[in-house]
């Protein structure tokens, strides 16, 4: 099912997708996609490269909100982050959790503390903040740093 | 403090953590087990909060958790004795600048003993509630 | 549907890293569904991170949870440390292994008295948690803090383990080992908990894989990740050790995970603190300026691994941390392991996964849809300690 060398068969299956590749180090890999992209790549990785989706995190830049989804090899010591930039105009993508039954509570969390739509989420309903939070704030974008 | 003296002889405590990191509540059971028994001392404690006489309450009170807590402390019989243990508990600690955090708790309940630290030793909580027994009536 | 009940359990659970909030669904005896909800102790760390410095945020990670107080602060100065491309002192690795080690140790039996507690062995849970203070004990001994220890820094540890401290500390080891060997013979051993938890909440290879699980979760179905050797960072790349699987993916098989991790936690730190002895130098290099970038640090944690995601622009504030804490990809396994058991098995199950334990206290409030009937978190542990004691009968064991 896996080939024995996962990150050169992703390099080479999406090779004319990729926006940028950075290897930080023989153990982390960073590359960036289009969001147009994510399902097939999640679903390149995870089911036909089999390997153990760690988590996402979501990190407000200037630019876009940027999801990184995290994939761990194990047993060859390599973790490949995926990054996608999503524009803050139209904060939306489509979710992974139909193919990564683990994605699930980490999209809705992403979508009610960073604002980005999932599309097509098997349950978008709120995870973690409170009944009686505000819609359409949040807590996690970053403030003007004036403070530092 | 005197319509607590029914309180002084064997007090059930019930515990509640409102969003803490729950090592203090972790050192609370503590004092249940063999090292430390504080059962020697009549305290139990207990499943339901209709049984008890005292809560322990743990944590800088998260939004989620506000409501319960308020709701749990309502459903106590009097009388109702409340301990805060823990760092945040009675300042919210370390959890203060969160945007989620609306305690600390006696913001929101009256608290009766307060036992720093972070966590408490079991011996300080031992302490905190032998020192609160000895004040009742 | 008339038959449908709910069962609410929670939210108010002492001894984990969110108080969850459980609603069962249930027809007659069998769940059919299980709802969580979380969020009850989202206390916004991640945001807090921002404002504190890297050498700040360790003590802010240590407390994310108090079960796992070192794990948070290893992940995370792993994950500083990957960033800014810093190797740690040989000697830092071995402490970092003790203290690791000394945690899970502390953190299984811990899970162990609870579970035994929530099938109606309060012997088991006394009994447990008595030798468990050796090991806070040792814990105070080597950091001066039973919990909150306080260890990590990013470049290598805080305090040093002296010379003359070892022969205790292993001496302290031993005796230990002697306690926890006996307790889980008899665990192992028990007619009882075998039937009470062979078979029960099975949780397929295919299954943990699709659900991301780790740790013991994920190891008592087959799958044999573990980051201490996928990733040997700290001391376990420098001693000899082996990872605990299992293939049956039940609740027994989760116990003799943990039971059986334990020998191996000693084996390290017995070795590394052989180690230490000849081991000799600095205990943390300086750490000057955090470059702008991205790090990643992972540690097996006592339920699996803790992630930790940094992003710096160059300040000595951290621009982003993301934290992943073991649970939060084991407990949405109870989708697929709790619905199809009976409602006296489903507290063990969700127990077995180790996210929540001493579920005494939870608010007094039922749900009740059709039947008119109350449940409450009591009532299920009646449920799960009556089936127990069913068990015994059958097995011509007198309980008392
Ligand atoms: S006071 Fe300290 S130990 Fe207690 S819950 Fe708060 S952070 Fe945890």
């Amino acid at each position: 099912m896996s080939s024995p060398d996962p990150i050169a068969a992703i390099k080479a299956e999406f090779k004319d997708r990729i926006v940028s590749w950075e290897e930080k180090s023989p153990k982390r890999y960073y590359i960036t996609m289009p969001r147009e992209d994510i399902t097939k790549v999640a679903d390149f990785i995870f089911a036909k490269q089999g390997a153990r989706f760690i988590i996402a995190s979501g990190v407000d830049t200037p630019e876009a909100i940027e999801i990184l989804y995290h994939f761990a090899f194990d047993k060859l010591n390599k973790i490949l982050t995926v990054k996608v930039p999503v524009p803050k105009e139209r904060c939306e993508i489509e979710s992974i959790a139909p193919i990564i039954a683990g994605a699930n509570w980490i999209e809705r969390e992403i979508a009610e503390l960073l604002g980005v739509n999932f599309l097509n989420h098997p349950n978008p309903k709120r995870l973690l903040l409170a009944e009686d939070w505000p819609e359409g704030k949040y807590p996690l974008r970053q403030e003007p740093r004036s403070n530092r | 403090m005197g319509k607590f003296w029914a309180l002084k002889k064997s007090i059930w405590v019930f515990h509640m953590c409102t969003g803490s990191c729950n090592n203090c509540d972790i050192e609370i059971l503590d004092c249940l087990t063999p090292k430390f028994d504080l059962e020697r001392f009549g305290i139990l404690l207990v499943g339901s909060i209709r049984h008890a006489d005292v809560i322990l309450v743990t944590g800088a009170v998260t939004r989620k958790c506000l409501p319960r807590m308020k709701l749990t402390w309502e459903q106590m019989p009097q009388p109702k004795l409340v301990v805060g243990i823990g760092s945040c508990a009675l300042s919210t600690g370390i959890f203060s600048p969160g945007y989620n955090i609306v305690g600390p708790v006696d913001k929101h309940i009256p608290v009766h003993a307060y036992v720093p630290g972070c966590p408490p030793k079991p011996e300080a909580i031992i302490d905190g509630v032998v020192k609160l027994v000895g004040s009742l009536g | 549907m008339n038959q449908k009940t709910i069962i609410p359990v929670g939210p108010f659970h002492p001894l984990q890293e969110e108080p969850e909030f459980f609603e069962l669904e249930v027809e007659g005896e069998k769940v059919i569904d299980i709802t969580v909800n979380i969020g009850y102790n989202h206390r916004s760390i991640e945001k807090i991170a921002e404002s504190k410095t890297f050498d700040q945020m360790v003590f802010l990670v240590e407390r994310i949870c108090g079960i796992c107080s070192t794990s948070h602060p290893i992940a995370n100065c792993n994950a500083v440390e990957d960033l800014a491309g810093i190797e740690i002192p040989e000697r830092a690795k071995y402490i970092r292994s003790i203290v690791g080690e000394l945690e899970r140790l502390h953190s299984h039996l811990l899970w162990a008295g609870l579970a035994g507690h929530f099938i109606g062995y309060n012997t088991l849970w006394m009994w447990v948690w008595k030798y468990r203070e050796p090991i806070l004990d040792l814990f105070e001994a080597v950091t001066g803090n039973r919990n909150h220890y306080a260890m990590m820094k990013p470049g290598g540890v805080r305090q040093d383990i002296e010379e003359g401290a070892i022969p205790a500390l292993s001496k302290g080891l031993d005796e230990a080992e002697k306690k926890i060997e006996m307790v889980t013979k008899a665990a192992l051993d028990d007619p009882v908990l075998a039937a009470r938890l062979k078979g029960v909440g099975i949780l397929s290879k295919e299954e943990a894989i699709d659900y991301c699980a780790v740790g013991p979760t994920a190891r008592a179905s087959g799958v044999d990740i573990d980051v201490r050797k996928d990733e040997p960072y700290a001391a376990y790349g420098l001693v000899d050790w082996k990872i605990i699987t299992q293939e049956d993916g039940d609740v027994f098989a989760k116990v003799v995970v943990r039971l059986l991790e334990c020998f191996e936690s000693i084996k390290i730190i017995r070795q590394c603190l052989q180690k230490l002895k000849t081991t000799k130098g600095d205990i943390a290099v300086q750490v000057k300026e955090i470059p702008p970038g991205e790090g990643i640090g992972h540690h097996e944690a006592p339920r699996g691994e803790t992630f930790h995601y940094i992003r710096s622009d160059g300040s000595n504030m951290p621009v982003r941390l993301k934290v992943r804490a073991p649970t939060y990809v084991n407990l949405p396994t109870c989708k697929v392991t709790v619905p199809g058991e009976s409602v006296a098995d489903a507290t063990i199950i969700l127990a077995a996964i180790d996210p929540c334990y001493c579920c005494t206290e939870r608010l007094v409030k039922v749900i009740d849809r059709e039947r008119g009937r109350k449940w409450k978190w009591e009532d299920l542990l009646r449920l799960s300690r009556k089936k127990t004691e069913r068990i015994k009968k059958r097995m011509g064991i007198s309980h008392e």
